[in-house]
């Protein structure tokens, strides 16, 4: 019962009036961006991170949280309201959620989504309340070989086994990876890939590459192809509210979802789209109402939505006991956390467990608020939709070199910057996923010093790497993890089949 | 998942295979020139190695899937909004290292952006960006003392 004293101090920590209104800043943050097509949880965080260099880390990392559960709730009305999710992670809502919409059903659909995310995201909170504590006591008896056969393990699944193509999901990893060897190297004072520029010998900084890649990369990818296709705004019509019969069709997909989501999100295999694609199919499978799936069925809008949450919360698992991103916004996070000088993982957990579980404790208080900001509050997101994309994205491109020269006054930057977004327009138009890079970028120096660190100890024998029989299994499954998807094509195809 | 009935050889496809070898030739030639300061270990050329070895597998990966013509289809693309945006983002550049301050540049990155995506009324969304970029000067410069680029404008603030 550890946990349950650790979460009442953090509690205490949580409700403090200025963390109380961090936590807020947050979650409205989020749901706009969550909201806005063309602006995720990871870019927002990124354009945050210069501008809150000098607040309290404490407060500045609440409101990053609760930039991503927002995000995730956000996301769903844009799925329900307009056939284009805002997110991968709400490409299932869609398909149930916008015929719903179309059908005049948008309301329940939304009502769903929101308490669906509520019920999941608080139960998944609490999932980490009590794995967290049990995870950080494993976490402490690794040694550095063991952490870097588990960044191994969270490269392969982040970038190749779940993707469409394993092959395209490294190439972006080893991209991040190279972009992550640029600068100075810290432990031989020498400069890598720096070729006499002095911007690049203090490293490629996560924030321009994350911007250049989500904002201007975005930009660039929707202008060139904006003459495909056009997007149209369902309106919210008829009640608000679910009937007696969308509870009784909701309830047990809200937990199946959470069960999908938290334990997926929580494994370092990254990403929301699996469990929440799961979810669906389970759910078009036990419905008792099968004719209506593909026209509106409830079930689908309720089950993804909740699993999107869950593995959201789930994600923080491995972020915080083990320092490990799964997700661009998970890795935007840990760039967060950086920017203070703080480490996530064990030992933070024994230094700052008041900034630990006052983040924790402050997701509940988040998930309460996003419960009263997307269900009565909804219409008011909506107009938020009505934006002309013009502006939309014209200011999404101010902020975001705004955002970038903040961090480092120096036009190399916005070079950079621009580079990096003719690289994420290429990426997304030969379909590379983006997260890879970003997660490589910043878990790649780690995973480096840490296998410094064993090679060093062992004198150089790299079979220190095997001999420890934690980082040998890790190893293993990282090999598994990297050959599967090449010996069986279709495991990252059902993302296919549904649609 | 649409795989084309024939298979063609993917010219893009090659070439991001190309540029990968080059990448993984740039990587191992910055590696040669670390020096090893430890008797024990690789040191800094752990990383570069395998970095580099991994793109040249990877160049060949691409490459076999150009060959094959497994891309993925590809929608016809317009140039213009293209230009338009990074251009806009060159004379925001061009403007910061004269030292023209970046309310002017933002101004004509936020106006040209709105163009490409259809707006046609540059003047009205050049106003509109300066006002934009004049309030964010003002909340991070002014309200966060976060250093920004100055120039003529910012400075009458």
């Amino acid at each position: 019962m550890e946990a349950f004293y650790s979460l009442a101090s953090g509690l205490s920590v949580a409700i403090q009036p200025m963390n109380l209104l961090f936590a807020l800043i947050g979650v409205l943050l989020g749901t706009a961006v969550g909201v806005l097509p063309g602006i995720g949880p990871a870019l927002t965080v990124a354009l945050l991170l210069p501008i809150t260099f000098k607040l309290d880390p404490g407060g500045s990392i609440i409101m990053f949280a609760g930039i991503y559960y927002g995000g995730m709730y956000g996301g769903s009305t844009t799925a329900i309201l307009i056939n284009t999710p805002g997110e991968s992670a709400s490409m299932a809502t869609a398909l149930e959620g916008n015929k719903m919409a179309k059908a005049g059903r948008g309301g329940p659909a939304l009502a769903t989504a929101a308490i669906g995310s509520f019920v999941a995201g608080t139960i998944a909170t609490l999932g980490l309340t009590f794995l967290a504590p049990y995870l950080v006591d494993i976490a402490v008896s690794f040694g550095p070989e063991d952490y870097f056969a588990l960044m191994c393990v969270a490269f392969i699944t982040v970038s190749a086994t779940f993707g469409d193509s394993p092959v395209r999901g490294l190439t972006s990893l080893f991209i991040g990876l190279l972009l992550g060897l640029v600068g100075i190297d810290i432990l031989s004072g020498q400069s890598r890939l720096s070729f006499g520029i002095p911007e690049l010998y203090d490293n490629i900084e996560v924030t321009t590459l994350a911007v250049g890649l989500f904002a201007v990369g975005e930009a660039l990818y929707v202008a060139s192809r904006r003459h495909i296709e056009e997007e149209k705004l369902e309106p919210v019509r008829g009640s608000l509210w679910m009937t007696k019969e969308d509870w009784k069709r909701s309830w047990k997909p809200w937990i199946r979802g959470t069960l999908f989501g938290f334990p997926i999100g929580a494994l370092p295999a990254g990403g929301a789209e699996i469990p929440t694609f799961l979810s669906y199919s389970t759910e078009k499978r036990l419905t008792k109402h099968p004719e209506e799936f593909g026209h509106g069925a409830i079930e689908g809008v309720a089950g993804p939505e909740a699993a999107n949450n869950a593995s959201a919360a789930g994600t923080l698992v491995p972020l915080l006991t083990l320092g490990l991103p799964t997700s661009a916004t998970a890795a935007m996070m840990l760039a967060g956390f950086q920017q203070y000088g703080l480490n996530p993982g064990p030992l933070l957990f024994a230094e700052r467990p008041d900034l630990v579980w006052g983040l924790i404790a402050s997701l509940f208080i988040a998930n309460g608020m996003l419960l009263v900001l997307n269900l009565p509050l909804v219409g008011l997101w909506v107009r938020l939709l009505a934006i002309p994309q013009p502006w939309l994205y014209a200011g999404i491109l101010v902020f975001a070199t705004i955002g970038t020269i903040a961090a480092n006054p120096s036009p190399v930057e916005l070079i950079m910057l621009t580079v990096f977004g003719v690289l994420g327009f290429l990426m997304r138009r030969f379909d590379f996923p983006i997260a890879p890079v970003v997660v490589g970028l910043i878990l790649g120096p780690v995973a480096e010093s840490q296998l410094r660190r064993a090679l060093s100890i062992s004198l150089g024998d790299p079979m220190v790497l095997l001999e420890s029989p934690i980082s040998a299994t890790l190893l293993v499954i990282a090999l598994i993890a990297l050959i599967l998807p090449f010996v069986m094509k279709g495991l990252g195809r059902f993302k296919a089949v549904e649609d | 998942m649409t795989t084309s009935p024939q298979r063609r050889i993917d010219v893009a496809g090659l070439a991001i295979a190309l540029i990968l070898l080059a990448l993984a030739g740039l990587v191992w030639w910055d590696m040669s020139k670390l020096q090893i300061l430890s008797p024990y270990d690789l040191g800094p050329k752990v990383m570069p190695i395998v970095v580099s070895a991994g793109l040249i597998l990877l160049a060949i990966g691409n490459g076999i899937s150009a060959l094959r013509g497994d891309l993925p289809t590809r929608e016809s693309l317009d140039w213009t909004p293209i230009v338009l945006i990074l251009g806009g983002l060159a004379i925001l550049i061009a403007l910061i290292t004269l030292g023209w301050g970046f309310i002017i540049g933002t101004a004509i990155l936020f106006a040209a952006t709105s163009t490409a995506f259809g707006r046609r009324a540059f003047l009205v969304d050049l106003l509109i960006g300066a006002g934009l970029a004049l309030f964010v000067y003002l909340l991070l410069g002014k309200l966060l003392t976060l250093s920004l680029p100055a120039g003529p404008l910012e400075r009458l603030f």
